[in-house]
């Protein structure tokens, strides 16, 4: 198995098969406290990192610190610890601006994760710009908060919403998706890698395809930001959405790109304090960007620990990281395959972090029972991704995602685990 | 691992393999759907009422070893049973599988359906044990539509 995690002018497979070695998963799992329990009894092994991922010390640090040391409000006093908050803040959007390799640091909007990303883009840049009979394109492998939201625009206005569909394999069936690029279609909304299925898209290609039709594409980065190096200049892309607890930061932040003209010419999301440079009850004059969209004290422990979060990932290195968790993801693939009954959900080319698959006719709710009780964390479900089990013809699977931290012991774990659920079952 | 065999008791893994009464019901004069949204656990329970009794009933749909086994056995407790019998047995049940059933309570009145004491052992199977019963339940109410467990 190989994944996209090149970029035009990175190193090629035959080069990084040898990063392994770089990544010191024994020293990398010391960062992680949690990691140390145990659960019912035994090591815990934690392979549902696609919901949320662990944090490592320096996470947990960065917030305990801002609250013990620089807590006040931002953007506001001229007293000590206010320019001290606010400077960590802004910091943390440079960081952020950095690891995206965005143009200007006023493109970085804070907002509480990749869904409340989306729902601003929807409900801005949607709602000016996709009118009655125009079109929204999204593929069968979206998660439903790259779904809902476009749906709850098009009732609004009377427009469609169009599916590009996928393969058995889980490829984005791309000839299909370019007819489904039409003069009324206005926005294209994809996921960068599906949550359920694990294929990383070819965005790029997806973004040149849109561009040549003037449609604005928002990339859905929710579970590529922790597996792939991103630069949004490259991909071009119009919009770039992620949450701050999938790539090692804590719940309740999360990043909006937007290329700046797109985003200063975008009505305000919310209205409130921050997002304002002057108000009468007459008129209101809207701050400059990023701030527009910021209303109301943010979340600024949660974006300095983001802050921390790629701090330590960019520390690591993407480029390390996406080659370790690759071969881990080829050794899982080839490991679990080989367990008698078994089926893979997403097989596609391309992947990134995630195993799903059905056991026999085991109930995958029932696998990760089992699993559970060997301290084994899976995820079974429909994985938000409800669309998704029905183009496969199931109800639900059983999912391990991957993370740095993970070891082959912990895939070796996962097999004895599916063995003994098979015991059970037998 | 006892609370694991404790959970999947071979009359469970049994009833999950060969449900019975595993049909459409032809005379049925009541149906209600239940779904469980977290796992998408979806079944349908046909109910032959007559007058205040349960003449048949019969269930279908997809769902884990648990929803799957509990509707089989559900279906083998109340048939024959007065409506008023019904749904006493639903309350015992949820009083097992939640864990508030005291140790020497009316275990003798569940019959075969003590083997989901286990349940009470993990709180978030509790849903898929009570999902046909939520279904009939609302049935036995002439409820339409579909019954969430959320």
């Amino acid at each position: 198995m190989t994944t996209a995690t090149r970029l035009p002018g990175e190193s090629h497979p035959s080069q990084v098969r040898d990063a392994r070695a770089e990544v010191d998963v024994q020293k990398v799992r010391r960062d992680f406290p949690i990691l140390r329990q145990r659960v019912r009894g035994r090591a815990l092994v934690y392979l549902d990192n696609a919901a949320t991922s662990q944090k490592p010390q320096v996470v947990i640090d960065a917030i305990r610190h801002y609250y013990e040391r620089d807590n006040a409000n931002i953007h506001r006093g001229v007293h000590f610890l206010s320019e001290h908050a606010t400077e960590e803040y802004e910091g943390a959007r440079r960081t952020v601006q950095s690891f995206l390799n965005a143009a200007d640091e006023t493109e970085i909007i804070f907002v509480r994760g990749a869904t409340e990303a989306i729902n601003l883009v929807a409900q801005t840049y949607g709602r000016t710009n996709v009118h009655a009979g125009d079109e929204v394109l999204i593929t069968a492998m979206e998660h439903h908060s790259n779904i809902v939201p476009w749906q709850i625009l098009c009732e609004e206005k009377g427009a469609k919403l169009r599916v590009a569909p996928i393969s058995d394999s889980g490829d984005l069936l791309l000839e299909d998706f370019e007819k489904l690029l039409r003069p009324r279609t206005k926005i294209v909304a994809v996921a960068h890698v599906s949550n359920a299925l694990g294929t990383i898209n070819p965005v790029q290609q997806i973004i040149e395809m849109a561009h040549r039709g003037n449609i604005a594409v928002l990339v859905d980065g929710a579970q590529a930001v922790p597996h792939l190096k991103v630069d949004v200049q490259a991909l071009d892309c119009d919009f770039y959405v992620f949450s701050g607890h999938k790539v090692y930061g804590p719940t309740g932040i999360g990043v909006l790109y937007g290329k700046h003209a797109l985003l200063d010419a975008m009505p305000p999301y919310q209205g409130g304090g921050d997002m304002i440079s002057s108000v009468t009850f007459e008129k209101t004059i809207y701050n400059k960007l990023p701030y527009k969209f910021e209303a109301g004290t943010p979340h600024v422990a949660g974006a300095i620990g983001l802050g921390a979060g790629i701090e330590y990932v960019n520390g690591l290195g993407m480029d390390n990281i996406a080659a370790y968790e690759n071969e881990l993801l080829a050794y899982a693939t080839e490991a679990v395959s080989a367990i008698p009954g078994i089926r893979l959900i997403g097989t596609a080319k391309e992947k990134a972090g995630v195993l799903s698959f059905l056991l026999d006719s085991i109930h995958p709710h029932d696998i990760g029972t089992i699993l559970d009780q060997e301290g084994i964390a899976v995820r079974t479900g429909h994985h938000c991704a409800q669309p998704v089990m029905q183009r496969f013809g199931v109800a639900a699977t059983a999912r391990a995602s991957f993370a740095l931290y993970n070891t082959r012991e912990e895939v070796d774990a996962l097999v004895e685990g599916l063995q003994r659920v098979r015991e059970v079952f037998a | 691992m006892s609370d694991l065999r404790e959970l999947y008791q071979e009359v469970i893994l049994e009833h999950s393999k060969a449900p019975r009464n595993y049909r459409e019901l032809a005379t049925a004069n009541h149906r209600a759907e239940g779904y469980n949204p977290l796992c998408g656990d979806h079944l349908t329970v046909y109910l032959d009422l007559e007058g205040d009794s349960i003449r048949d009933i019969s269930f279908q749909g997809s769902g884990c070893a648990i929803s799957k086994a509990s509707a089989s056995l559900m279906t083998q407790s109340v048939k024959g049973k007065t409506r008023a019998e019904a749904e006493r047995l639903f309350d015992q049940f949820h009083k097992l599988v939640t864990g508030e059933s005291p140790a020497n309570g009316n275990r003798a009145e569940l019959g075969k359906l003590a083997v989901f004491s286990g349940v009470s052992q993990f709180p978030v199977r509790v849903k898929c044990a009570t999902l046909a019963w939520h279904a009939l339940h609302a049935s036995l109410e002439g409820k339409q539509g579909t019954v969430s467990t959320e």
